[in-house]
């Protein structure tokens, strides 16, 4: 680590260097040629430099097998980071292909250019194991998506829903910097791996679990578990669609594979224990906590909404909960499936937001009503809004399904006696059972019930209707073959080192 | 080839709904046509592969967690393979009207159908529970589009309790899955794997209710009358017929073979239930006034006999509980085919008070027959199925709890009671003076349905004649190693 290989520095960050290219490019490119064109050229133009920006990222990814680790964890590239950045392209180019028929902004070069810096965030965020790191890039993220969920600047909504997310977000990066700055005090460092050696049989002391609780506050508003959710459900609705998906997926996926990471790595002496009546402190009896409340709340709270966007906003704060399963697990297969589980749910939330923007398009509006009569309408868009509905439900053989089943199974097998986690999964159960009313309430609306208002003017939107579909595709073969992540990700975190 | 019982369904599922829409008309020729291959493969498959059991397919599915893809048969499974094509070609013989948005109609019942066979044929637990959720949702569907009277809660009733059900089932097979090591689902691993009697003590009701609730297991029953009332007559066929055996299917092949110290703690209190289930039953659709109710209630009675068969833990008592899956399937498909299709949409009233004036045996009087065979082989008279699976479940019964077998007995004879009463006033009752001038036309009984009657007739005419052609599948296999804990368990 003593001097800086510059040359080799850029081949390890080729991806992201590359998507930074492209974010520029996607700039030059709306300035100074596309000016006079239609919104509709200048559009698909912006979302075809940005795609081939994404696609040069993962092309950059699957050439390089390296492993390295750099400046104390500051960059880590191993197969697990890879397999991470590789989704989160993913995840992107089909936000990227939602955008394209949208109308709400002529900002068209700035839009996919953040969507682009968002992603190099998350990327950054995924390949680091270094707090302060993780912090520079958690921002980076953070800052594009306020600007991105604000950009639809003719609705009020929009903007509320911005600001709403900004200052919570705000207010947990201070909670977070606060954490970090903690553990420095305490640990001495700044990267986990230090910070687990300079930790290690010390006690869980009140300065020490100050910095914990602190930790999670931050990361918690990040994933919207209970009871830092609140920003949630105003900024999916008031959010521009495509910005909505990302930061129910992209986002999401980042932040919980570093959520695992720091926990499970830089804090793995304080894991305590949440087994049934063996509650011991650490960072476990939380996120048992964090996980219980979401689940209940979002759940319940899903039942009495009558918009898509806020169903879908407390379906993904249940949806956080459950996941939290897989990093309470602190295990290899628990991180396994942790990664499988978010993965698949952001594929799924991102169909299901390409799914609402068609009926906004059409219906003006995201209620349960307005989905009435889409199966007779656009039978396509109406059978995937099934898959992932039925998916979110944990209906077999949808990946969801298999989803929570790998989950719940690293949760019980979890070491302590007892077994373990079983009162959390449990409760999980019962809890994805109760929501099988909501998502069927949806259905119910696209299949049953007959059309209220004049048949809509449908204009096809291709782009977005073969996002949607291969979306849905996606999530039948992943439900179907399911090893074909899972087996990638067991391998990839074993070399990846956690205990 | 049973394997493909499950593909030609599911291929044909996606074949409906690729369909070009000017054709939709047509739409039921290629369901009977995909139902009829089903069938086929489903009757020479089990022809082939005989009592003992025998593998289809078995490759790794997920290997880190032991998941493999494993079809098999034994004669349980065969027996009710052989139901699911029965019924699944009969159930479209009798939706031959459905005109409205007919290919999403057979869509999802292809899709039905396909995971009930999988069901039946799965030797992988989590294979088993995939099949076992496919087949909820369609129901779902079938009954809220195409049912009737009070459909969207009926339907999502059912889907409910179903989803409850598999939610139960779920938590005990993943705990025992976990107990178990966590490196197999396969059933027989797990089957002989010996779980504490702690465990079984808490994982066997879960697994078990939870199964049994779609078997109508008292008082989780109250799903069963809503649905069969709300669907239309070829869902309610199947949802007594087949669906109904998957929650009975899924108690014994699974709670009971994973947790037979768990039955046995929980022995006495299930055979209860399923007693309760009888009488309760029977004395419920006594007092119906709706004709479809009267039927929904009885398939909750007899439904009873299956659970109380299961109970008993000894041969004849398992083996009439099976048969009695098969005997039910049949008859239940005839009574629902007779209420819903034959007189619901002529006569377009279910009331039995509005059906006595209507003078039905005269008018439709292959309707009044099919119904006297089919309540003589519900009522259990000899020479039908009925008769030889509730024989043979009550000897069991009598042996494992007399008491609860007199009761089951006091339940027969109200079965006899409420059929009777139904036939009276919907067939019999001597006409009312004037009203066969006023009442219009009723169309007569179109060839499908007849056809459909007929199979359904033959079948249960020749299990009841010849119970051995089944018997022959089913009781050989309790001696598979499957079922080998809880042999030695219940020392029979």
């Amino acid at each position: 680590m003593s001097s800086v290989d510059y040359f080799q520095l850029l081949k390890l960050v080729a991806p992201e260097a590359v998507m930074a290219l492209g974010a520029l490019a996607v700039l030059a490119v709306d300035l100074l040629f596309m000016r006079c064109s239609s919104h509709h050229q200048r559009q698909t133009m912006g979302a075809f430099v940005a795609g081939l920006g994404c696609l040069g990222a993962l092309l950059c990814l699957l050439q390089s097998g390296e492993s390295a680790s750099l400046f104390g964890g500051m960059l880590v590239v191993d197969p697990l980071t890879r397999m991470a950045k590789a989704a989160l392209l993913i995840l992107t180019v089909f936000t990227i292909i939602l955008s394209i028929e949208r109308t709400f902004s002529d900002h068209v070069g700035e839009y996919y250019a953040l969507i682009l810096l968002a992603t190099i965030g998350m990327m950054f965020l995924v390949s680091s194991e270094e707090l302060l790191m993780i912090f520079v890039s958690l921002e980076l993220t953070s800052l594009s998506l306020y600007i991105l969920t604000a950009f639809h600047k003719r609705s009020a909504q929009s903007a509320e829903a911005a600001l709403k997310y900004f200052l919570f977000g705000g207010m947990a990066a201070a909670f977070t910097l606060f954490g970090i700055s903690l553990v420095y005090g305490l640990s001495g460092a700044t990267g986990l791996r230090e910070i687990a050696v300079a930790l290690e049989g010390k006690e869980l002391d009140a300065p020490m679990a100050l910095a914990l609780v602190m930790t999670v506050t931050g990361f918690g508003f990040k994933i919207a578990v209970v009871p830092f959710h609140l920003w949630a459900p105003d900024a999916y609705q008031g959010a521009p669609t495509p910005t909505a998906a990302l930061v129910a997926s992209g986002s999401k996926v980042a932040s919980f594979f570093v959520l695992a990471k720091v926990l499970m790595i830089g804090f793995s002496g304080f894991e305590g224990d949440a087994g049934w009546r063996h509650f011991v402190s650490g960072w476990a009896p939380i996120l048992a906590v964090l996980a219980l409340l979401s689940m209940f709340l979002g759940n319940l709270a899903a039942i009495a909404q009558s918009s898509v966007r806020r169903l879908l906003a407390y379906s993904a704060i249940a949806h956080s909960g459950y996941a939290l399963l897989g990093i309470l697990s602190n295990s290899e297969r628990g991180f396994s499936s942790l990664m499988y589980y978010m993965v698949t749910y952001a594929l799924t939330a991102i169909g299901a937001f390409g799914v609402v923007a068609i009926v906004e398009e059409r219906k003006g509006g995201s209620r349960l009503s307005d989905f009435a009569g889409l199966g007779r309408e656009s039978p396509l868009v109406g059978l995937s809004m099934m898959i992932f509905m039925l998916s979110l439900a944990g209906i077999p053989p949808l990946a969801g399904f298999f989803g929570k089943f790998y989950v719940f199974v690293a949760a019980v097998g979890s070491g302590s006696e007892n077994s373990g986690l079983l009162w959390l999964v449990i409760v999980a159960i019962a809890m994805s059972a109760v929501s099988l009313y909501y998502y069927l309430q949806v259905l119910k609306q696209i299949f049953v019930a007959d059309e209220t208002s004049e048949p809509s003017v449908v204009r096809e939107e291709s782009f977005t209707n073969i996002a949607i579909c291969g979306l849905a595709v996606l999530v039948v073969i992943l439900g179907c073959a399911p090893n074909l992540l899972v087996a990638g990700f067991d391998a990839a975190v074993r070399t990846a080192g956690f205990k | 080839m049973l394997a493909w019982t499950i593909y030609i369904s599911f291929a044909g599922a996606l074949l409906l709904m690729l369909w070009p829409r000017r054709f939709a008309q047509s739409a039921k020729v290629v369901a009977l046509v995909v139902a009829l291959l089903g069938a086929g493969f489903a009757l020479m498959g089990a022809l082939k592969a005989g009592p003992g059991m025998t593998t289809i397919c078995r490759v790794p599915w997920v290997p880190s967690l032991g998941i493999e893809y494993h079809l098999a048969s034994d004669g349980i499974s065969l027996t009710l393979v052989v139901l699911t094509g029965i019924a699944s070609v009969v159930g479209i013989l009798f939706s031959w009207n459905v005109e409205r948005r007919a290919k999403e109609f057979f869509a999802f019942y292809m899709v039905l159908i396909g995971g009930v066979y999988g069901v039946f044929i799965s030797f992988d637990v989590f294979l088993l529970f995939v099949f076992y959720e496919i087949a909820i949702i369609p129901k779902y569907f079938l009954i809220a589009i195409w049912g009737s009277t009070n459909k969207e809660y009926g339907a999502m009733k059912l889907a409910l309790y179903s989803f409850v059900g598999s939610a139960m089932v779920l938590m005990g097979l993943v705990a025992a899955y976990v107990v178990a090591g966590g490196a197999t689902t396969s059933l027989i691993d797990l089957a002989q794997f010996e779980f504490s009697k702690e465990f079984q003590y808490w994982a066997f009701p879960l697994v078990f209710v939870g199964f049994a609730i779609l078997a109508g297991l008292w008082p989780f029953h109250t799903w069963a009358p809503t649905g069969h009332v709300a669907a239309p007559t070829a869902v309610s066929m199947l949802l007594a017929g087949v669906v109904m055996k998957l929650g009975a299917y899924g108690a014994l092949r699974v709670a009971m073979t994973l947790f037979p110290l768990g039955l046995q703690a929980w022995q006495s209190e299930i055979g209860l239930l399923a007693v309760i289930g009888i009488v309760y039953g029977a004395m419920a659709a006594l007092v119906q006034t709706d004709f479809k109710f009267v039927i929904g209630y009885s398939s909750v009675s007899h439904m009873g006999f299956v659970i109380l068969g299961l109970a008993t833990l000894n041969e004849i008592g398992l083996s009439g509980a099976v048969l009695q899956m098969f005997s039910h399937g049949i008859i239940a498909g005839l009574l629902f085919a007779v209420v819903g299709r034959m007189v619901y949409d002529r006569a377009h009233t279910r009331e039995l008070g509005a059906l006595q004036g209507l003078n039905l045996s005269a008018r439709i009087p292959f309707a009044a027959v099919t119904f006297v065979v089919g309540g003589a082989a519900s009522m259990g008279l000899p020479g039908f199925s009925g008769f030889v699976a509730e024989l043979q479940v009550f000897i069991g019964a009598w042996r494992a709890f007399p008491s609860y077998a007199i009761l089951a007995g006091v339940g027969l004879v109200i079965g006899v009671a409420y059929t009777l009463r139904a036939l009276q006033k919907v067939f019999l009752t001597d006409r009312a003076p004037g009203a066969e001038g006023l009442a219009p036309a009723l169309d007569p009984i179109s060839t499908p349905e007849k056809l459909g009657a007929l199979v359904l007739m033959a079948a249960t005419l020749l299990i009841g004649l010849y119970p051995r052609l089944l018997l022959d599948w089913i009781v050989p296999s309790f001696q598979s190693p499957l079922f080998e804990r809880l042999r030695k368990g219940a020392a029979w």
